[in-house]
């Protein structure tokens, strides 16, 4: 242990145009557009260093540190989403690696999306945006490396459908990633997994608001959706337990008022969250995201056989999953290892014991987080060595 | 102890020398209960094996990462339905046996993902066992450090009582060492060996 870690301190945005068209797995094409980045930590000579940090549902290209803007902020800074796991000294030490974080495409926080204008209409691409899987997602983050020069990958990471788009980098550029960290993840959804994304959906879609995707030029937002879609989603990111030991059957008021207004902490606390999350995401978004994720099946083109899938893979892989994650459960995770395997790749998978449910993967966990360190020191010792 | 050092290691676990020597380079391994993945980490280093190890315990994971090996975490207890068949050259079950609760079965599903099987344990018809359990006590020794009401071991055994657990479960045995610390025991094995490693397959 060198120092004890720390911030990245203030970061800032970057973005690149892209102006090569980029056919999607629908068959639809994007003619330009742009990603919004930021890095941390420094590319070494040789360009060995590169990680690259891929976001879930609600993620975007802020990872870690915070903005100039917030400089004199600090009690109410926008810190990166994973800022406990990136930064010098952190699992993911900046000090050692070159770390890459962007926002995919489709998304809603700077990056080509629904929500964009659409150059040859002067409009927002609402409706009109192309559903974009896990593959597209990849296509469009190599282009992005081969701009910044990163021809391989140390690690490519995530958590959730982070770690889908990571596992798709050893299939779709099996020679462009070492090693693969795949964290609370799946080799697909379950059916039960694929219904709750559709109850989230239909909240949104049938919102008098939506306007059929096309609700920027109705100067409205459908809010009402997309709080529904959060508090459900919100449910199923947590466990039993932790939702209990959490607010319990805690009442505000301390008795029941017998009416429908929020009585329990729980009802408050879902409610928070679900206007919180409407004010600054789109639902055009949170559409596009959970259709990535129930299309994302790399055994589907191998009649199911996930060993098939996996066999271009060259990478080495971590494997986490975390035992009260019923969303995306440790089972679904074995059945990853077992195919890597299967073909004889270097994998280690570690269950680790945590109360937080899916959310598990962005919580400080000391033992989740030693893990990873050790694992990620390893990879520093390849190119440092 | 750094896991590097090889000799310290081998004086420490000589059970590790004798089932190095049993494994040809290359070789595919799982081994069960792998701790903090030393031996795998022996055997890449001395026989360049394609090693995986089985391990329970959290901690032992974060130290079997650090020692650069592949480790999967999971009970043996739950069986190894994880693993294909024939999938490994070897599976290694190394102190491990005597801490297992569904022995017969993992020894069963060994054979099962793996061509051969090698187990070592402590032999509970060592001399010095025998002389406590006289004196009216249970063992508690270098291979047996536990007290009767915290040790993890739940079926200890002889040399007799393995082999004959191996002849009526249609096993195969197809070498064995048995040792007293580092020194190889021919004479009166059962009584005056206090480690046995023993290498086998399934019976035709």
């Amino acid at each position: 242990m060198s120092t004890l870690p720390q911030s990245v301190g203030i970061v800032s945005a970057q973005r690149a145009q892209f102006d090569t068209p980029l056919q999607f797995q629908s068959g639809a094409v994007l003619p330009r557009y742009e990603l919004v980045y930021e890095t941390y930590g420094t590319l070494n000579a040789d360009k060995s260093n590169a990680i690259l940090v891929c976001h879930a549902l609600s993620g975007h290209h802020h990872v870690a540190g915070y903005y100039a803007s917030d400089e004199n902020n600090p009690k109410d800074r926008n810190i990166g989403w994973w800022d406990n796991m990136v930064g010098p000294g952190k699992p993911i030490d900046t000090n050692k690696f070159f770390v890459l974080g962007l926002n995919n495409l489709g998304g809603c926080s700077g990056s080509t999306g629904p929500s964009s204008i659409n150059p040859a209409t002067g409009q927002p691409y609402g409706a009109s945006f192309p559903l974009v899987t896990v593959e597209d997602w990849v296509e469009s983050q190599a282009r992005l490396a081969d701009r910044l020069g990163i021809q391989q990958f140390a690690a490519v990471l995530g958590g959730s459908l982070g770690g889908m788009q990571a596992m798709q980098w050893s299939l779709s550029f099996p020679e462009r990633v070492r090693h693969v960290l795949a964290i609370a993840t799946a080799p697909r959804l379950t059916t039960e997994n694929i219904a709750f994304n559709d109850v989230a959906r239909n909240a949104i879609l049938t919102d008098p608001d939506f306007h059929g995707g096309n609700f920027y030029q109705h100067g409205v937002v459908p809010t009402r959706g997309l709080r529904l879609a959060r508090m459900l989603g919100h449910i199923t990111y947590l466990s039993d337990d932790a939702m209990s030991d959490k607010f319990g059957r805690g009442l505000r008021a301390g008795k029941y008022s017998f009416n429908y207004d929020i009585e329990f902490e729980i009802e408050s606390y879902l409610r928070y969250q679900g206007d919180k999350f409407a004010t600054h995401f789109d639902a055009n978004t949170y559409l596009l995201m959970t259709k990535a994720l129930d299309y994302f099946d790399p055994a589907r083109n191998f009649k199911g056989d996930l060993n098939q899938a996996f066999a271009v893979a060259r990478a080495n892989f971590l494997v986490v999953s975390f035992t009260t994650d019923w969303r995306f459960a440790p089972e679904l995770s074995r059945t990853i290892v077992k195919s890597l395997l299967h073909n004889r790749r270097n994998v280690s998978y570690a269950e680790i014991s945590s109360t937080h449910g899916h959310d598990s993967f962005l919580m400080q966990h000391e033992h989740y987080h030693n893990v990873m360190r050790a694992y990620l020191n390893n990879i520093a010792r390849e190119f440092s060595a | 102890m750094n896991p590097l050092d090889h000799s310290a290691l081998a004086a420490a676990r000589p059970d590790f020398a004798a089932i190095a020597a049993w494994i040809p380079q290359g070789a595919l391994v799982l081994d069960l209960g792998c701790g903090d993945g030393s031996l795998l980490r022996y055997l890449k280093d001395t026989r360049n094996v394609h090693g995986y190890g089985v391990e329970i315990d959290g901690a032992n994971i974060e130290a079997c990462i650090l020692n650069g090996i592949n480790v999967i975490q999971g009970n043996l207890d739950s069986g190894l339905s994880g693993f294909e068949n024939n999938a490994f050259d070897y599976v290694i079950l190394s102190q491990t046996l005597q801490a297992t609760r569904h022995t017969e079965r993992l020894m069963q599903e060994m054979l099962r993902v793996g061509r051969e099987g090698i187990v070592s344990f402590p032999n509970f018809g060592y001399w010095k066992n025998r002389i406590q359990i006289l004196s009216g006590n249970m063992p508690v020794s270098q291979e047996l450090p536990y007290q009767w009401y915290d040790t993890p071991n739940v079926h200890l055994c002889t040399l007799h009582d393995f082999e004959s657990f191996c002849s009526q479960h249609r096993i195969n045995i197809l070498d064995h060492r048995v040792m007293t610390g580092e020194h190889a025991v021919s004479f009166l094995p059962n009584l005056l060996g206090s480690t046995a490693v023993y290498r086998f397959q399934r019976g035709k």
